[in-house]
């Protein structure tokens, strides 16, 4: 298996979901796992190989290309050599290693992948996490991506979406077979999310003092709909002033919306505590009386179930693949911000309503477990 | 000897429609939804009659005229009467021309279909008294018989009807109650005299539900084949309760699936066994003794598998919903303001509850199919919402 990032060097879900996945496979075969960068990693039932090369310290990569074609070239530039040079150490590492499959990660490991099928000829799995138009959100996608894309795809043996929204993408962006795309959801373990370091003093006092916590984790970016959540919030405040809108992450959009909550003048009831992991993100789901994803484009969306394995209910926009897997969530189209804000504030003021979404969404999530996944791509392999 | 007994319900609630928080203190109109989705309550209410009241009350006709001894009862609530009377009087008319065949009883109900048997022993007397006023002023007859929503049915229901005087009631045939015995007698209540019937809910089912489903092993099912499971039970059974929703025919189960002239040809061949005869509720407790005494000391209903209340009260949205709403009961009728008690009690219509049902909604079920709101959360949210509003309308007078 070659990835790109593992937990806790992870810019986001991707290391995340290799790492679910890959666990769940490896008590049914033998895996290895590849990475670029010789970097600490959560400790893994599987060997985890590094390919060595200099590590360019960039935690947003695999997600921002959008800012590589607007601002920075020689950015992309550094990127994509990286990314060669992964391919040309990749088949060097493939030729000592015996195996019968390769499965790679997004396009990060695309020529990684098929340049390792051209010295070995096995059958190759592309697995995507998200496509590049979904990366760019809507904006115009990186052709230089896009031809490394649509070249992984043409020559893959069978293609993973992980979801119906990004396979889709696949068949209409990218004219993929269909009958060559398999729609494995990712999974989530409950067990991952148990640690905690207590709860926050400011969000505790601010609850007991009748406060509601609204929660918002991950990339500040044009895909995530945040500007959505802030018109939403404005709505919200007017009717129920006793809430704080928290947004932890960062992203390229950061500044932005601070200073639209700034003009709109609702920034006393925003929070931005920046990039938030492990166990404090864990205190943060908890102390949180609603999780929100207002996704313009999600291929899939964790965020909500880790929210959901915390405690805390969750609304999320239809445009995003876990509203495939979630059916006890509120759902709204990211642009009906009226819609989204009438959904809050039931939730803020109807107790019963986050009650019984948190109670069917557990059981629900505790059905999306990352070995569900595992045998469906097991099942794949068996036809490969 | 064995009589059938066949009861129809007949129902449609005024959904509500999308209500948005910001909507309260602003709009006091809950119910007249114009979108086009399952919301609109004109709509749906045409479309059924179109393809189920129309063409079901022709055939129901024909039938009376054609066999002196088929008889059939209806349930009507009387939401649905009020939605006839206002927008499709010739649909009321025909339902009326029924009954003046003198072979259709009309049973009594809540005018709202609603739970308020559960929550107010008042309200619930007071719905009741405005069916039956309803029934004498649309069909000139006084309803004997009673039936409660969706069968919902327990010994203290049964007491508080005898005690309304109604001579008979309607229950669902539980397996768990009956154990040993068959739902083809009639029984009665631990105290007092009113007479029990149950429904066969195999044999309704096999109609209601299974008349369709290609994976049964009975399919296709024909009125021969439905008549002669009718004529087994002769000998060991006095009648047999087929009570169901009215809807199933050509709403449930559509035209194309042969529902039609399964209904055509049924009371024809039950007839050709000499020892069967139809038969209405009223008539039923007349002839027939009760047999034995069923002890329901907790709500039993025809709801789902689980056959008791949780379709409507299972999850702590539905508790919150009705509790709130039942707690508005002195303050709304303190007011006499008419509009005010009439939308509070469109409110307590038991369907508002059942759409917000979280069993089985991952799994798209019934509760799905019927549920005019995109998901139980989005029917509590808009319930609530003009709860507010209601409130608000009450200490503003």
């Amino acid at each position: 298996m070659i990835g790109w990032e593992l937990p806790p060097h992870n810019s986001g879900g991707l290391g995340v979901a290799s790492l679910g996945l890959a666990k769940a496979l490896s008590s049914r075969l033998s895996l290895t796992f590849l990475l670029p960068h010789h970097l600490d990693v959560v400790s893994t039932p599987f060997p985890v190989l590094f390919s060595n090369l200099s590590e360019i310290n960039l935690l947003i990569t695999p997600y921002s290309t959008r800012t590589f074609t607007q601002t920075d070239n020689t950015f992309f530039s550094d990127l994509l050599s990286q990314v060669y040079k992964y391919a040309a150490a990749a088949k060097k590492i493939a030729s000592k290693l015996q195996f019968d499959l390769i499965h790679v990660h997004d396009w990060l490991t695309i020529p990684a992948g098929l340049a390792v099928k051209n010295v070995c000829n096995k059958p190759l799995v592309i697995h995507v996490h998200a496509t590049e138009f979904d990366r760019s959100g809507g904006l115009g996608a990186n052709p230089v991506v896009y031809a490394i894309e649509k070249a992984g795809f043409d020559a893959a043996d069978a293609v993973i979406a992980i979801s119906n929204y990004v396979k889709g993408m696949l068949v209409t962006r990218y004219s993929v077979d269909p009958k060559k795309i398999f729609v494995v959801h990712n999974g989530i373990d409950a067990a991952d999310y148990s640690s905690t370091s207590g709860p926050i003093a400011f969000l505790q006092t601010a609850k007991s003092a009748g406060h509601k916590i609204v929660l918002y984790v991950g990339r500040i970016t044009i895909q995530k709909g945040i500007d959505h959540l802030l018109n939403a919030a404005q709505k919200v405040i007017t009717h129920f002033p006793k809430v704080f809108f928290v947004i932890a992450g960062s992203g390229d959009m950061e500044g932005q919306v601070i200073s639209q909550a700034a003009s709109m003048g609702i920034s006393q009831h925003f929070l931005f505590p920046g990039f938030v992991r492990g166990p404090q993100l864990n205190d943060l789901f908890r102390s949180a009386d609603l999780f929100v994803l207002p996704s313009v484009s999600e291929p899939f969306g964790l965020v909500p179930l880790e929210a959901i394995v915390n405690g805390t209910p969750a609304l999320i926009s239809k445009q995003s693949g876990v509203s495939e897997v979630l059916s006890h969530a509120l759902k709204v189209d990211f642009w009906d911000t009226e819609e989204m804000a009438n959904q809050i504030l039931a939730v803020l003021n109807y107790s019963s309503l986050p009650q019984t979404l948190i109670a069917e969404s557990s059981r629900e999530v505790d059905r999306l477990t990352w070995v569900a996944a595992a045998d469906k791509v097991i099942n794949l392999y068996n036809q490969l | 000897m064995t009589s059938v007994c066949l009861y129809f319900q007949v129902h449609q609630p005024w959904r509500l429609k999308k209500y948005r928080f910001f909507d309260i203190g602003a709009d006091h109109l809950y119910f007249n939804d114009t979108s086009d989705t399952s919301r609109n309550n004109l709509q749906v209410l045409q479309k059924v009659a179109s393809k189920c009241y129309l063409p079901t009350n022709k055939i129901l006709l024909d039938l009376l005229q054609r066999y002196p001894q088929f008889k059939v009862s209806f349930s009507y609530s009387g939401i649905l009467l009020e939605q006839l009377e206002s927008h499709l009087p010739e649909v009321l008319k025909s339902f009326q021309d029924l009954s003046k065949t003198g072979q259709v009883e009309i049973l009594a109900e809540t005018y709202y279909h609603s739970l308020s048997f559960l929550y107010s022993k008042e309200e619930f007397r007071s719905q009741v008294q405005l069916q039956t006023d309803k029934i004498r002023q649309l069909f000139k007859t006084k309803p004997s018989v009673f039936r409660n929503t969706e069968l919902i049915y327990n010994n203290d229901l049964a007491a508080e009807a005898q005690s309304l005087g109604f001579k008979a009631i309607l229950a669902e045939g539980v397996d768990n109650i009956l154990g040993w015995r068959s739902p083809n007698f009639i029984y009665q209540p631990p105290a007092g005299d009113i007479k029990l019937l149950l429904k066969n809910y195999r044999l309704a089912d096999d109609i209601a539900f299974r008349f369709s489903e290609k994976s049964w092993s009975e399919y296709p099912l024909t009125a021969p084949k439905f008549a002669s499971w009718i004529n087994d039970i002769n000998g060991s059974g006095d009648i047999i309760n087929l009570f169901m929703d009215y809807e199933t025919f050509g709403e449930h189960q559509w035209a194309d699936t042969g529902i039609f002239e399964f209904l055509k040809s049924l009371p024809g061949e039950i007839l050709k066994h000499p020892d069967n005869s139809f038969v209405t509720p009223s008539e039923a407790a007349k002839r027939f003794p009760a047999r034995g005494t069923l002890d329901i000391p907790h709500y039993i209903s025809w709801a789902d598998v689980e056959r008791d209340l949780s379709a409507w009260t299972g999850n702590s949205m539905q508790q919150e919903a009705l509790k709130n709403l039942y707690s508005l009961e002195k303050n709304i009728l303190t007011t006499q303001n008419r509009q005010l008690i009439t939308d509070w009690r469109r409110l307590q219509t038991s369907d508002h509850f059942y759409y917000m049902c979280t069993k089985w909604f991952a799994d798209g079920d019934v509760h799905k199919y019927f549920n005019p709101h995109l998901s139980p959360y989005e029917a509590f949210i808009s319930f609530m919402n003009a709860l507010q509003d209601l409130k608000l309308r009450i200490q503003h007078g």
